[in-house]
């Protein structure tokens, strides 16, 4: 499976070392129809003579076949992704895996809960929301970031702050941040939730999810209710190189998305 | 249908083969182990060859007899000629600021295996699950295994490794082979009995000078086998393997896996060797002009601290949490994954352990500390 190739049209820079990049087709075949996918899903990105990686959708599935990713320079492939400019070209294969149960959010109040980049693969449902794609009661957002300096997309934060109920929460404050300092615990903790009607999305790091979960859990809302993206190795993103395993799961294709019901006894076991 | 071919004609069904446009593989003697390579004539094999294996301990010493398949399985495994250890995946070429991709087309040669041994044979149908049976597949691995020739052999001899009974994996051949044979040494009488399993089978065996064999010939030939497994089953490393998958599940958090991360040094071989480990990775490089670029797949281990890297580190840093995965995985969640397990019994693992670590060992310790827990638990 080789990978299509894509031309960045657009490059911004969330904050240093974090940056979104909108991909067009470079030769878009007239027969072939534009990459669908769906929230929580992924695509696989390569640079030039340097590797894959990874990146979850975070832009709206939309016909022009453009693609949004916002991506971290961490490893060599993602800082090689980081030098792209304007103009340059990538590899995409995709999209991957099972993403969001939006139609698990019907008649309920959807509770999104990011931590740090974790906001990134839980826009598009962010977006779905916001357009009324979603036939919930309402949509809150709850995201925790290291410092203000390091919240996404922060111009649409600001927009989302007027739209939907939002808490976030830093880990370190820069002396005029007026909200919350600490884990996003605290405000999932002091909100009223009604537990039995609620669905949770989350994705962040594992052990903010694994807190997060048990104080969903006390609130009442049920372990079949309760979904996260989780993060592994993943070469092949096909299920046959074997990196991503987590117990019986292939995170690439069982995942990234699990119900926390479905894969509770593994996300208990340290080093699995 | 049972027939006889005398072992003075075993080189009939090698060139038959041969002449059949097949590249032969098969057991010969290689830098002092049977390894499996290219075979063009019957001078090629092992004979009057035979193997001790114990674990950690490989020799190989002559036999009294003019044996062909005395021996059970080296180091090698099949897999080594359809999940390829090394193979290019694509190539890219740079101009200015555009990319072009290009898939490696293969050319995939027509490959035939001699002396394929019940739990290899298991071993393929398990890759065959994984690598081309699923949503996506392994193209290089198809397109080998569906060209594939496959001449298997009933176990008459095991070697002290061996555990096929424990997974009912053999020793006698159960599953399709285009041909299967028995070697048999009965006194002055060396011989083998052949039967074919498919069209291209019974096409090669019509090339063959067959004889009729007796009942009682055919007979012995499937004691032998069934004698190897009675022996088998009362052995040492004989154990029952229905309930895997629910034992180590509950014992994840054994204390046994902290001990055998003292003796293991998570080397890899024993994935290396084993016949159905499918990790792969892949390696992308460049040319110095910069302007060339390409992607290799080649085998990967679990017992690599790379296999589990995300961006904190790696998910199973230490030892004691790659042999979990390691054996947990052959032994438990194959089942889940892959409707079997991930093991066929060949005792390459415990072989090739440069400090001998025993799966069946191991298996039967998390046993008795399970056992020993539910007790305790009974208790008032």
């Amino acid at each position: 499976m080789i990978p299509t190739v894509y031309r960045v049209s657009e490059r911004s820079v969330e904050y240093p070392g974090t940056f979104t990049l909108k991909l067009e087709a470079e030769n878009p075949e007239p027969d072939k129809l534009p990459m669908r996918f769906a929230p929580g899903q992924f695509n696989m990105l390569y640079a030039f003579g340097v590797g894959e990686s990874a990146i979850s959708f975070s832009g709206l599935g939309s016909d022009d076949g453009n693609l949004i990713h916002t991506i971290r320079a961490q490893g060599n492939v993602t800082r090689a992704l980081e030098r792209l400019k304007a103009g340059e070209s990538l590899g995409v294969r995709g999209p991957f895996g099972i993403g969001w149960p939006l139609h698990a959010t019907v008649g309920r109040e959807v509770l999104i809960i990011a931590g740090g980049l974790g906001l990134a693969p839980l826009r598009p449902v962010i977006y779905a929301g916001l357009l009324g794609h979603l036939a919930a009661i309402r949509v809150r957002l709850f995201y925790g970031a290291r410092r203000p300096s390091e919240l996404l997309y922060r111009e649409e934060l600001a927009q989302w702050g007027q739209q939907l109920n939002l808490e976030i929460s830093v880990d370190h404050g820069d002396g005029t941040w007026p909200g919350h300092i600490g884990v996003i615990t605290d405000p999932l903790q002091a909100a009223q939730i009604d537990g039995a009607n609620s669905v949770a999305f989350l994705c962040g790091p594992e052990i903010m999810m694994r807190f997060c979960i048990q104080v969903l859990l006390r609130k009442g809302v049920p372990a079949s209710s309760i979904y996260l993206s989780m993060e592994r190795n993943m070469k092949c993103a096909i299920g046959l190189c074997g990196h991503c395993q987590w117990g019986p799961n292939f995170i690439c294709k069982d995942g990234p998305v699990f119900c926390y019901e479905d894969i509770r006894p593994w996300l208990q076991i340290r080093s699995l | 249908m049972d027939y006889r071919l005398q072992a003075s004609d075993l080189e009939c069904l090698i060139q038959a083969i041969r002449n059949k446009g097949y590249l032969l593989y098969g057991p010969t003697l290689i830098d002092g182990a049977i390894t499996y390579g290219e075979i063009h004539s019957v001078s090629n094999l092992p004979q009057g060859w035979t193997d001790d294996q114990q674990a950690g301990q490989y020799r190989v010493m002559r036999r009294g007899d003019k044996a062909y398949f005395g021996y059970a399985v080296g180091p090698h495994s099949w897999k080594k000629y359809l999940q390829l250890p090394r193979r290019p995946v694509w190539k890219v070429a740079k101009q200015n600021q555009a990319i072009e991709i290009i898939e490696v087309q293969e050319t995939v040669p027509k490959q035939a295996f001699l002396g394929v041994r019940s739990c290899e044979l298991h071993a393929i149908a398990i890759q065959d699950r994984i690598l081309s049976q699923g949503d996506y597949r392994n193209e290089s691995y198809r397109q080998r295994r569906a060209q594939l020739f496959t001449v298997a052999l009933n176990c008459t001899s095991a070697a002290d490794t061996c555990f096929c009974t424990s997974m009912n994996t053999g020793p006698e051949v159960t599953l399709p082979s285009d041909l299967t044979m028995t070697e048999m040494i009965e006194g002055r009488e060396h011989f083998f009995v052949i039967s074919g399993g498919s069209e291209a089978g019974t096409k090669i065996m019509e090339k063959l000078p067959l004889r009729p064999i007796s009942e009682g010939e055919r007979k012995l030939a499937k004691e032998r086998v069934e004698r190897l497994a009675e022996e088998m089953r009362r052995g040492p490393r004989h154990f029952d393997s229905s309930d895997l998958k629910e034992l180590l599940y509950r014992n994840l958090d054994s204390s046994n896996w902290e001990k055998v991360a003292d003796r293991c040094l998570s080397c890899a071989n024993c994935t290396m060797a084993c016949p159905t480990c499918f990790c792969s990775t892949v390696e992308d490089t460049t040319d110095l002009s910069g302007e060339h670029a390409e992607r290799w797949e080649r085998w990967d281990s679990c017992f690599t601290a790379d296999l589990s890297h995300i961006s904190g580190g790696s998910v199973r840093a230490d030892t004691r949490s790659r042999y979990r995965q390691w054996m947990t995985h052959k032994l438990a969640s194959w089942h889940d994954q892959f409707d079997s397990s991930g093991c066929v019994g060949c005792g390459r693992c415990i072989t090739w352990c440069p400090v001998g670590i025993d799966l069946t060992e191991e298996v039967r310790t998390i046993r008795a500390l399970d056992q020993k827990q539910v007790r305790n638990q009974e208790k008032p």
